[in-house]
């Protein structure tokens, strides 16, 4: 599923270049591509792997299912809010509200599905949270697109603003409790061993599918298809999955006893897997169609390769750069309120700490270029995955909070790094 | 090549706020000939290509089309005529591959707003051969990846793969080589070749020479003449750019040009 074969993968050539040729340019094209800074997801994957084993080894008790799907359940709402990092980025642009607006939009639904308030159910009180979040959003990136003020300002203005708004909320009551499980579930419902089988099922039979139906239509059109890259893929989805799933069946969390227990014995229960790890896969796809199989996502490229050219071309670049604010928005508030069933309540910290600085850092660290036009929605998922196993690893090892700042905050200038050497390595191979 | 022009412009004027950047400027182009347009830097070659593709309104002025009166709001709008522009800075997304820059702004696309890959590499791939450009190794890698004179063999594919009439070249050979100038060259003429009206835009009157069939020359926002480039020498178009004498050409009308110096 992290493989780097979609970056390496040459397409197809132009008519009347042979198979065979194709075939012994894969590999130096892989080296070319690497050589020409387009590096995609392999650091990321390296550098996850490297911090996995190291403290694999360092730390007790982290290399365990258990704590796997800690890592899960503690990497879902910042991955969420990267997801929509990785468009605003795309763009060229910076949005600094994220945090509060993930905070605003946890708010408002927690507000909504208060019994002695509103009361209304879970799905119209989330819906409601993301409207908000969402309308803030498109009214950030129109100042931006139409005013033309630069988004860092536009954003920071934003990040003080509703931080403000949060405060004025929850000044009188402090904290309010979610009592709502359509909030709740997103971070403590469990899927019981067969079903967590049958979706790992369903997903490696969808994606062969997908691969399939892109072949044909390939064939259809005459062009040549290249049979063993599609397989390799598939493998790598179905070993993800399957993994996943029977890793996190494996796990077991603390229970409460059934009555007449002795006290001195500790209940556990099978775990399995979290309502958290589908949903971001299911945001994985839905935003990876958005942004490499539609209209829509073609344009938030072009306009962040070369906005002029997107305009000569006839690409309406403000109605773009709006609904991408907008997108940000709404993943934020997503990963809000994923963050707030963890803690089946919503405070006065909601929003804050380090979750804005998290989020950008995830979908930098996975290799979305901060100049814009360069990344894939991928990239959040594995970013936050190094943040969140970072985290984890110096928790579990008892280091302070610290050191994780200082790692994370290194892994991220490494990042960074790569990222403006590759480019400097891609213009130059250019003429 | 056919004896009316494609496109015709009278007496067309614009200003940037109180620069008069166009006065009255008369411009045609037939189908099947390369029309060049030659002038110094600042003398509305650029103005006048973007009035015509769309890019900035115009003050008055009249533009007909294959015949009819067209008014010109945006670059949709002269696409739909079927004008289309290759700038001098090629207006490519380098983190865009051949593909998706042929298809930028026109994706096809299915019901679902789908995109659809297939048929697009397919046409893309059909009008690199069409045109003889066989350079590119790889449709499928990013125009960053690609030499100068492939950017612009990219960019010129694009603007004759909308079955346009009107290809307007903006300094398409200011940045190449000897050998990419030459390949860029033998691409304009093909496009005149298969019948399209073809405006050419450069400094370098050698290669006007070779390609062009008229020649407009432009000075300070207003017409000078136009000329034959069977029946003008280099001399003379020189002269034309930079002191703005009208040259009367056999078997050309034009309105009287005022002469401005």
């Amino acid at each position: 599923m992290t493989s780097d074969a979609e970056i390496v993968a040459p397409g197809i050539g132009l008519p009347g270049g042979g198979e065979a040729e194709q075939e012994r340019g894969l590999w130096q094209r892989a080296v070319g591509n690497i050589k020409s800074g387009n590096l995609g997801v392999l650091p990321v994957v390296l550098g996850e792997i490297l911090i996995v084993a190291y403290f694999g080894f360092t730390a007790t008790n982290f290399f365990t299912a258990g704590n796997f799907v800690n890592v899960i359940l503690q990497m879902a709402g910042v991955t969420m809010i990267a997801y929509g990092v990785v468009f605003v980025l795309l763009l060229g642009e910076i949005d600094l509200s994220i945090g509060y607006l993930s905070g605003i939009a946890a708010v408002t639904a927690a507000t909504m599905q208060l019994p002695d308030g509103r009361n209304y159910p879970g799905w119209l009180a989330i819906l409601i949270g993301l409207a908000v979040v969402a309308v803030i959003g498109s009214a950030q990136g129109t100042v931006v697109a139409k005013v033309g003020v630069p988004s860092f300002v536009v954003t920071l203005a934003g990040l003080l603003i509703w931080q403000g708004v949060i405060l004025q909320v929850l000044e009188l009551r402090g904290v309010i409790i979610i009592e709502t499980n359509w909030i709740n579930y997103a971070a403590t419902y469990y899927f019981s061993a067969n079903v967590g089988w049958l979706i790992a099922a369903i997903i490696t039979g969808a994606y062969a599918l997908v691969e399939l139906g892109g072949a044909i239509g390939q064939r259809r059109a005459g062009l040549s298809v290249r049979p063993w890259m599609p397989a390799i893929k598939l493998a790598g989805v179905a070993v993800a999955c399957f993994g996943t799933v029977a890793i996190c069946n494996h796990a077991t969390r603390p229970a409460a006893c059934p009555a007449g227990t002795p006290l001195t014995v500790n209940c556990t229960q099978s775990q399995g897997l979290p309502l958290a790890a589908l949903l971001m896969l299911v945001f994985l796809v839905g935003l990876t169609f958005l942004a490499k199989r539609t209209t829509f996502g073609r344009h938030v490229y072009a306009v962040g390769g070369n906005a002029e050219a997107a305009r000569r071309a006839g690409i309406n670049v403000a109605r773009v750069r709006i609904l991408v604010f907008a997108i940000s928005g709404i993943m934020a508030g997503v990963g809000g309120m994923v963050l707030a069933a963890r803690l089946q309540s919503v405070n006065l910290q909601a929003g804050g700490g380090t979750l804005l600085l998290d989020s950008i850092s995830a979908a930098v660290i996975g290799g979305v270029s901060l100049f814009g036009g360069r990344g894939e929605v991928r990239g959040a998922l594995l970013g936050s995955l190094v943040i969140a196993t970072v985290a984890n690893g110096l928790n579990i090892g008892n280091y302070s909070t610290g050191t994780i700042y200082i790692v994370t905050g290194a892994i991220l200038l490494f990042a960074v790094t790569l990222d403006s050497v590759a480019r400097r390595l891609q213009e130059r191979s250019g003429r | 090549m056919s004896d009316t022009p494609l496109l015709e412009i009278r007496d067309l004027s614009k200003t940037f706020g109180s620069v008069q950047a166009l006065t009255d400027i008369d411009f045609e182009v037939r189908s099947g000939e390369v029309m060049a347009l030659v002038g110094d830097n600042g003398a509305g070659k650029s103005t006048l290509i973007k009035c015509i593709a769309g890019i900035h309104g115009y003050d008055s002025g009249e533009i007909v089309f294959d015949g009819k009166p067209v008014t010109i709001h945006g670059p949709i709008d002269a696409a739909k005529l079927g004008i289309e522009v290759v700038y001098q800075d090629l207006a490519l997304c380098d983190n865009l591959d051949v593909v998706q820059n042929m298809f930028l702004g026109r994706e096809l696309r299915d019901f679902l707003f789908r995109l659809k890959e297939p048929a697009m590499e397919q046409r893309t791939g059909e009008t690199l051969k069409g045109l003889r450009v066989t350079t590119i190794k790889s449709i499928r890698q990013t125009v960053a990846t690609l030499s100068g004179g492939q950017r612009q063999s990219v960019a010129v594919a694009r603007a004759v793969m909308w079955n346009s009439k009107l290809v307007i070249l903006d300094e398409p050979t200011a940045a190449l080589g000897v050998a990419q100038t030459e390949q860029v060259l033998e691409l304009v003429r093909r496009l005149a070749e298969q019948g399209l009206a073809v405006v050419l835009i450069s400094h370098n009157l050698h290669d006007i020479f070779e390609t062009a069939t008229r020649i407009t020359v432009l000075r300070l926002g207003r017409n000078v003449g136009v000329y034959e480039r069977s029946t003008t020498t280099q001399q003379e178009v020189v002269q034309a750019i930079t002191a703005g004498v009208p040259t009367k050409v056999a078997g050309i009308s034009e309105a009287a040009p005022e002469i401005v110096a």
